[in-house]
């Protein structure tokens, strides 16, 4: 048992201990909920700057340029000056929109987001639900997202609005499939619908290296299916700027479009983390089987290093997808999901579990 | 066929025609009843088969409109201009020639937008270009005093 | 009002699960004040029609006022991406009411130039549908190489889109005296550069699967809605107007037709890669022999051209672009009137995109090079 210098599980630990102790277990409970929820609300703001960010630098290096540069050094400010102006903006609402639908479905996106990442280990002991089904949990309520994007696009009173939100609404149906197919694989795998035991599962090898050849096709399967479950390029069909204007948020100004910006780099991030948790290992450092030393070394880097680690290698290819490829059209995103994606999958699921049965992997 | 032998060919295959040579292209000017007759042979014709229209649009002449049909055939690769002129200025009116050539159609809407031809038997003549209540610009006694400076 | 009427002339009625949608006049992909009147099924598209108009400036009209050099200025205008082209159609269409010959440097200069506005406008063309079909990065790489192009222009013409470099009876002033050798290093640069447009691009799976076999339009109905240009060629349709009617210095050098059977979206594309093959090798065959003496000939300070009827056709990079001089004797043209190319292209939209879906009708509008200015004038 390789000993782990970062476990934040002490710490937390005595956080809870601590605050049992001075206040009455309601009390204590309900100060835990703000500091867990305040602590995610920032996380959520800073890393979906900092991934506009790496995302226009990314974009601007593929396509030659140099991206942002005016604002900060490296145009590092230029993010959050853009949020900045985006809060500032007039709020406009179509003037025949369903008022009330019209302006939940931001935060019903927005929500789903933050539901799914909740159970996300970010590090040993940093993980504020650790449920048995967490793999369940989580392909349940990322999928709530679109609700959120059709009562947006219908909502909206607009027909590019609305073709935008049926689209995202047959895509998102079909790839949340091969999504769960392809978690599920990996859970054939692990024996565990438990996001911190899928972790430790993978101390000796991660799941990409002893999985072989049915977790690399699960991988790639997965990395597909979540690109386009992100709704993002070359699947971005829900808001295809040339065909739609801007899709389901064509008619969102200010601050509720912020949140569907928000939402779409947080969906990002949370196909990205799932990728790598359940992929690459999550926190755990890179292990070979028996090279003591080097394994020693590894534990050196912090988890949560690896975890981001991994998290903006997945991040990176994705984006890589979006400024290479030119965009789908919409039956052959549907025909590459269910005459494609979805058998590969059923087989794959097959080939697992005959490798877990014939114990044939490291 | 060079111009001279598209004149000859037309002067004697179309007797009642006024045909003249024009400083590139044979120019053929024929009355309206038998626009659309002509057009037909002019393109389905072996000899001509004009099946090309590049250019339609209208003049207006100091008596009278004229549409000039502009055509080509690829297979002869030959030129010709194919006129038809109208005396009426109130109400102009020529046969539609857009079921000979499909392009027609469409250059036909702007000749009707521009110059107030009216194109009979064309299943869709609306305007191209300018709104249903301003005038026919091409014309040359459209006045308007209000967009247009005389120097 | 006018939507609904337009609905019962064209199409009876709507149907239960048959909606309107206008693309335009203010839409990402139809590249300018154009509006698409789209009747769709769900994505299904059943009827296209164009509307256009909202950029009319009349350009014809106020021909009729002014003097023919003048006028050059005026096609500018329209087609801004060939604006050589729509110039030299001018020039040459007074030059031969007038009977003048210029001299052979001012043919090959104008047909060096023609070919870089129609490398830079297939370039623009490129990138836009990239853009158009969602692959954002090919934008940057064809404005990249275009804006070179715009630079040897800027150094000889003094303007980088609105050259007006051409005048009756010759050009404006002469080549600058580094333009041969920047055309040439240009040349060099570009045939490193064009093999990367078919790797981004053309090979690409998804761009396969989006064109093939989209937006068929056969030959007969490209020779009949006229449809000419790389789009024409593209259905077999043999209308380059610099093989069948010659102009300027196209005599004197080899080059190909590029035509193409397949008749749909990506032989489009492929035509237009091609043609930026072809216009290199014009280029080069004429750029080391350019022959010395004036670059125009004296006109007459005032240029009346004799009565009647001229026409020109040139070869712009969207097609057949035409120029009618009706004249009268006087100093301006008694009427004039430019043949777009872009017109009669657009017209075809109904019968291309019909049946296709709404992803299909915009990657169609954009193989078809729609510049508005130049539908609209």
């Amino acid at each position: 048992m390789a000993f782990n210098i970062y476990d934040f599980t002490t710490l937390t630990h005595n956080i809870h201990v601590g605050l049992a102790e001075s206040f009455s277990p309601f009390v204590a409970t309900t100060i835990e909920w703000v500091i867990v929820g305040v602590v995610y609300l920032l996380f959520i703001a800073v890393f979906g700057l900092f991934l506009v960010y790496a995302e226009r630098k990314v974009c601007a290096a593929f396509q030659q340029r140099l991206g942002p540069m005016r604002v900060g050094p490296w145009g590092l400010l230029q993010t959050i000056a853009d949020f900045i102006k985006l809060l500032m903006k007039e709020l406009i609402m179509p003037r025949k929109a369903d008022y009330f639908l019209y302006n939940l479905a931001p935060y019903l996106v927005i929500i789903a987001s933050f539901l799914a990442i909740s159970v996300l280990p970010f590090a040993p002991g940093l993980q504020s639900m650790d449920f048995d089904i967490g793999v369940f949990y989580l392909t349940a309520v990322s999928s709530v997202g679109v609700i959120g994007i059709l009562l947006a696009g219908w909502s909206s009173n607009n027909k590019y609005s609305l073709i935008g939100a049926m689209r995202s609404g047959a895509q998102i149906l079909s790839y949340e499939l091969s999504v769960s197919l392809s978690l599920m694989t990996m859970v054939v795998f692990a024996g565990t619908m438990q996001f911190s035991a899928i972790v430790e599962g993978q101390r000796d090898a991660w799941f990409i290296f002893s999985g072989h050849v049915p977790a690399i096709i699960a991988f790639v399967v997965f990395l597909v299916a979540g690109t386009a479950e992100t709704n993002r390029g070359p699947f971005d069909l829900a808001e295809a700027e040339s065909e739609l204007v801007a899709g389901f948020h064509t008619e969102y100004s200010g601050i509720k479009f912020a949140m569907f910006f928000l939402a779409e780099y947080i969906n990002l991030f949370i196909i990205s983390a799932v990728a790598a948790t359940v992929f690459l290992g999550g926190w755990m450092p890179l292990h070979f089987g028996n090279l003591e030393s080097f394994n020693h070394v590894m534990d050196f880097i912090p988890p949560f290093i690896w975890f981001f680690g991994k998290v903006l290698f997945v991040i990176f290819i994705i984006m890589w997808f979006k400024w290479t490829f030119p965009r789908l059209r919409v039956d052959q995103i549907l025909t590459l999901e269910w005459k494609y994606l979805l058998p590969i999958n059923l087989v794959n699921i097959l080939l697992m579990a005959l490798v877990v049965l014939t114990k044939f992997h490291f | 066929m060079t111009n001279e032998e598209l004149k000859a060919y037309l002067t004697e295959r179309f007797p009642e025609a006024e045909i003249k040579t024009g400083p590139q292209y044979v120019e053929m000017t024929v009355v309206n009843s038998s626009l659309l007759e002509t057009a037909n042979q002019l393109k389905t014709e072996k000899e001509t088969s004009f099946d090309y229209l590049f250019c339609l649009t209208g003049v207006d002449y100091p008596q009278n409109m004229g549409i000039i049909y502009h055509l080509e055939s690829l297979e002869h690769r030959h030129t010709m201009v194919l006129k038809v002129k109208t005396a009426d200025r109130v109400n102009p009116a020529v046969d539609t020639v857009s079921s000979v050539w499909v392009t027609a159609k469409y250059h036909e809407r702007e000749v009707y937008d521009l110059l107030g031809v009216r194109f009979n038997n064309h299943t869709d003549l609306r305007r191209v270009f300018l709104d249903d209540d301003w005038g026919h610009p091409l014309r040359k006694d459209y006045v308007d005093e209000v967009r247009i400076v005389e120097r | 009002m006018s939507e609904i009427k337009e609905v019962i002339i064209n199409n009876d009625r709507l149907a239960t699960d048959e909606y309107l949608v206008n693309m335009g006049p203010q839409h990402p992909s139809t590249h300018g004040v154009l509006r698409l009147l789209v009747k769709l099924e769900g994505e299904k598209v059943l009827n296209v029609q164009p509307h256009s108009g909202y950029i009319h400036s009349g350009i014809e009209k106020m021909c009729e006022a002014i003097s023919y050099p003048q006028i050059i200025h005026l096609t500018d205008r329209m087609d801004y991406l060939s604006a050589h082209m729509n110039n030299e159609a001018v020039a040459l269409c007074v030059e031969k009411a007038l009977q003048v010959e210029v001299p052979d440097r001012v043919k090959y200069i104008r047909t060096i130039m023609d070919e870089l506005s129609r490398l830079a406008s297939h370039q623009l063309w490129w990138c836009v549908f990239g853009m158009d079909l969602g692959a954002l990065t090919t934008f940057f790489y064809g404005l990249r190489d275009r804006e070179l192009i715009l630079d040897i222009f800027e150094e000889t013409c003094g303007a980088r889109m609105t050259v007006s470099y051409n005048t009756p009876g010759g050009l404006m002033a002469d080549i600058h005296p580094n333009f041969q050798k920047r055309v040439k290093d240009y040349l060099k640069y570009f045939k490193t550069k064009l093999p990367e447009y078919d790797k981004l691009l053309s090979g690409n799976v998804i761009l396969k699967e989006r064109t093939e076999g989209i937006g068929y339009l056969t030959k007969e109905d490209a020779i009949e809605y006229g449809v000419t240009g790389p789009s024409g060629r593209a259905s077999g349709f043999s209308c380059d107007v610099r093989k069948h009617v010659p102009y300027s210095a196209y005599p004197f050098v080899k080059f190909n037709e590029i035509l193409d059977h397949r008749c749909d979206t990506y032989a489009r594309y492929e035509v237009r890669i091609k043609e930026m093959y072809e216009s290199i090798s014009i280029i080069e065959q004429l750029i080391d022999n350019i022959p010395a003496g004036d670059y125009a000939v004296k006109m007459k300070g005032v240029l009346k051209l004799p009565e009647g009827e001229f026409y020109q056709r040139v070869e712009s990079a969207r097609g057949e672009f035409g120029v009618f001089i009706v004249s009268d004797g006087k100093k301006n043209p008694y009427r004039l009137k430019f043949r777009s190319p872009g017109f009669s292209n657009l017209f075809a939209l109904n019968k291309m995109a019909t049946g296709h879906k709404i992803a299909d009708l915009v990657a169609i509008m954009s193989t078809l090079d729609l510049i508005i200015p130049d539908i609209d004038r």
